[in-house]
């Protein structure tokens, strides 16, 4: 095992982070503000409650969870793809790492860089509404594992891009409105029933609805389906990856 | 001396179906510098990039060594530093983190004490906390070499290491290459600059079309392939060769004062002096000699166009 390659990559991808502080840090924290002014304040002032829970503290593992996706798929996607764009990967694949160890520190940094960012989320959220954290293992669980799969995911279209385009399609197309049509600001129950069952073939529902219930007690579906649910897609982008790796696909000729 | 690298039928055919390489057979001695000379898309780069480990062979195999580079990718990737054509370098990121960065890649842990004189050999070391965008073109090239080097590779791919660079920092590149191999270092260039190789290789190798025309040392091809050539300049002007020095490889120019003269050095007898006796009886008066030998541009390009 090259440790030290492990250690490198993933420090460097971490140096990057520090050297646009402003936008990998501040701008979460603005973004997070906004939606609890515009969400918590001006829409919760009209809904006061969910399920018992005040509409301000029901949609913080909602807005935590748009971060986590977002921001894995966003530090992941960029941190492989920029060495392929401006061709330094040759120094990556020329080295002698394998792939795994790669992958470890290119989604290592990814993901650490999600789980600040949640967690600041959580501290700017505190700010605004009481908190209360019924079983901080599951939300510590649900959150490593949807900083890990996601930066995965966001590894696989940072290796499947050839171009900006692609690499901000899949974000903005397809995860976005499944982050924004999958609970992050309601219950699945406000919905009429057939929207219920359509909602059910939305991933991101699960990962709302086992993250959420490890606040407040509170789920759409089982919170064991939820683990099951990351869980799955975790093991789907790492079957997605080796495939990758194994034919050397966008990678080697 | 020994070969540090064996290739064996190595063959390369892209997806598009291009054939890149076509059946490879090359050592490459220990402590040597070779250069691979060929025109664009001669397969040069894709020979490089196989032994680097940044694209798969279709066919045959590669030891460094004697470790196979793909089963023992770990081995021979250690004891190998890439160049590659294209300034391909970070912005942000300073020379000194650039560095730190490719040592570890390759397992190995920082070394201030190495990198400061590394820097410092490649007059770097002022601009060690710089950021690479500030740099120029040459001074990047150089953060190249540098990177290649922090590992301490015992093999050295320079790809088109002056391609497009002045020709003091050619001539730098090439001091800079020269101690590399004092040091131990061997060095595989490939340049499309015939005095490149004719200044700095110790062997030749020429690749067209993905096929290996030749390989040969610098100076026995040089002699081979190269041809010697005295010309004769006329005090007088002819209109043709006389028939008394018919016998001779001589051409006579438009102006009809000069007569060129072909000969071959190795043969013992180049006939330079019976030349000289025969112009003298047939009365033609000499203004001035001189003797040129071709190039190894001239033999790269005769190789090249004629076969």
């Amino acid at each position: 095992m090259n440790f030290n390659a492990i250690k490198v990559i993933y420090k460097f991808e971490m140096l990057r982070t520090w050297r646009t502080l402003m936008q990998s840090i501040a701008s979460p924290v603005l973004s997070t503000s906004l939606y609890f002014i515009v969400f918590g304040s001006a829409i919760g002032g009209r809904i006061q409650e969910v399920d018992g829970v005040s509409y301000g503290a029901f949609i913080v593992p909602g807005l935590m969870m748009l971060t986590l996706l977002t921001q894995s798929i966003s530090n992941a996607s960029f941190g492989i793809f920029f060495p392929k764009f401006t061709g330094t990967i040759y120094e990556i694949m020329s080295a002698p790492i394998s792939y795994f160890e790669i992958l470890i520190g290119y989604v290592g940094a990814a993901a650490t860089k999600s789980l600040i960012i949640g967690l600041i989320t959580l501290a700017t959220a505190s700010l605004f509404v009481e908190l209360h954290i019924a079983h901080p293992i599951w939300m510590l669980t649900f959150l490593v594992l949807t900083c890990v799969s996601f930066s995965l995911f966001g590894f696989i279209i940072g290796l499947w891009a050839n171009d900006f385009e692609k690499l901000q399609v899949v974000p903005l197309l397809i995860i976005t409105p499944l982050v924004f049509l999958g609970g992050t600001f309601y219950s699945i129950s406000m919905l009429p029933p057939a929207w219920q069952t359509v909602t059910l073939f939305n991933p991101v529902v699960y990962l709302v609805s086992g993250f959420r219930w490890s606040f407040f007690e509170i789920a759409d579906v089982n919170v064991y389906l939820s683990l099951f649910i990351v869980l799955a897609f975790l093991a789907i982008c790492m079957g997605v990856v080796w495939w990758m790796f194994r034919t050397g696909y966008r990678l080697k000729s | 001396m020994s070969d540090i690298i064996t290739i064996a039928d190595l063959e390369k055919t892209y997806h598009s179906g291009h054939q890149a390489l076509k059946t490879i057979n090359l050592g490459i001695k220990n402590g040597e510098i070779l250069a691979l000379l060929g025109p664009n898309g001669a397969g040069k780069t894709t020979l490089i990039s196989i032994i680097c480990g940044l694209v798969n062979p279709s066919g045959g195999s590669v030891t460094v060594d004697g470790y196979d580079i793909i089963k023992d990718y770990r081995i021979t990737r250690q004891l190998i530093g890439l160049v590659p054509q294209e300034l391909t370098l970070g912005a942000f990121e300073t020379v000194w983190d650039t560095v730190n960065l490719s040592r570890g890649l390759f397992g190995k842990k920082t070394d201030a004490a190495y990198l400061d004189q590394l820097l410092r050999d490649l007059s770097l070391h002022d601009k060690k906390y710089s950021e690479i965008r500030t740099l120029s073109g040459g001074m990047k090239r150089r953060v190249l070499i540098a990177k290649a080097l922090s590992h301490e590779p015992k093999i050295l791919f320079l790809d088109e290491p002056t391609a497009g660079v002045d020709v003091e920092l050619r001539k730098d590149m090439w001091q800079i290459v020269n101690k590399l191999r004092a040091s131990g270092v061997t060095i595989i260039l490939t340049t499309h600059y015939i005095e490149e190789a004719e200044e700095i290789a110790d062997r030749v190798g020429v690749i067209r079309a993905g096929e290996l025309l030749l390989i040969e040392d610098k100076q026995r091809l040089m002699q081979k392939l190269g041809k010697k050539q005295m010309t004769i300049e006329l005090r007088t002007a002819i209109t043709q060769i006389p028939a008394a020095l018919a016998e001779y490889d001589l051409e006579l120019a438009d102006s009809g004062e000069q007569l060129t003269y072909t000969y071959d050095t190795r043969s013992g007898q180049t006939g330079i002096t019976r030349l000289l006796q025969d112009i003298s009886q047939v009365g033609l008066t000499l203004k001035d000699l001189n003797t040129t030998q071709s190039s190894l541009e001239d033999i790269f390009v005769n190789l090249v166009h004629t076969e």
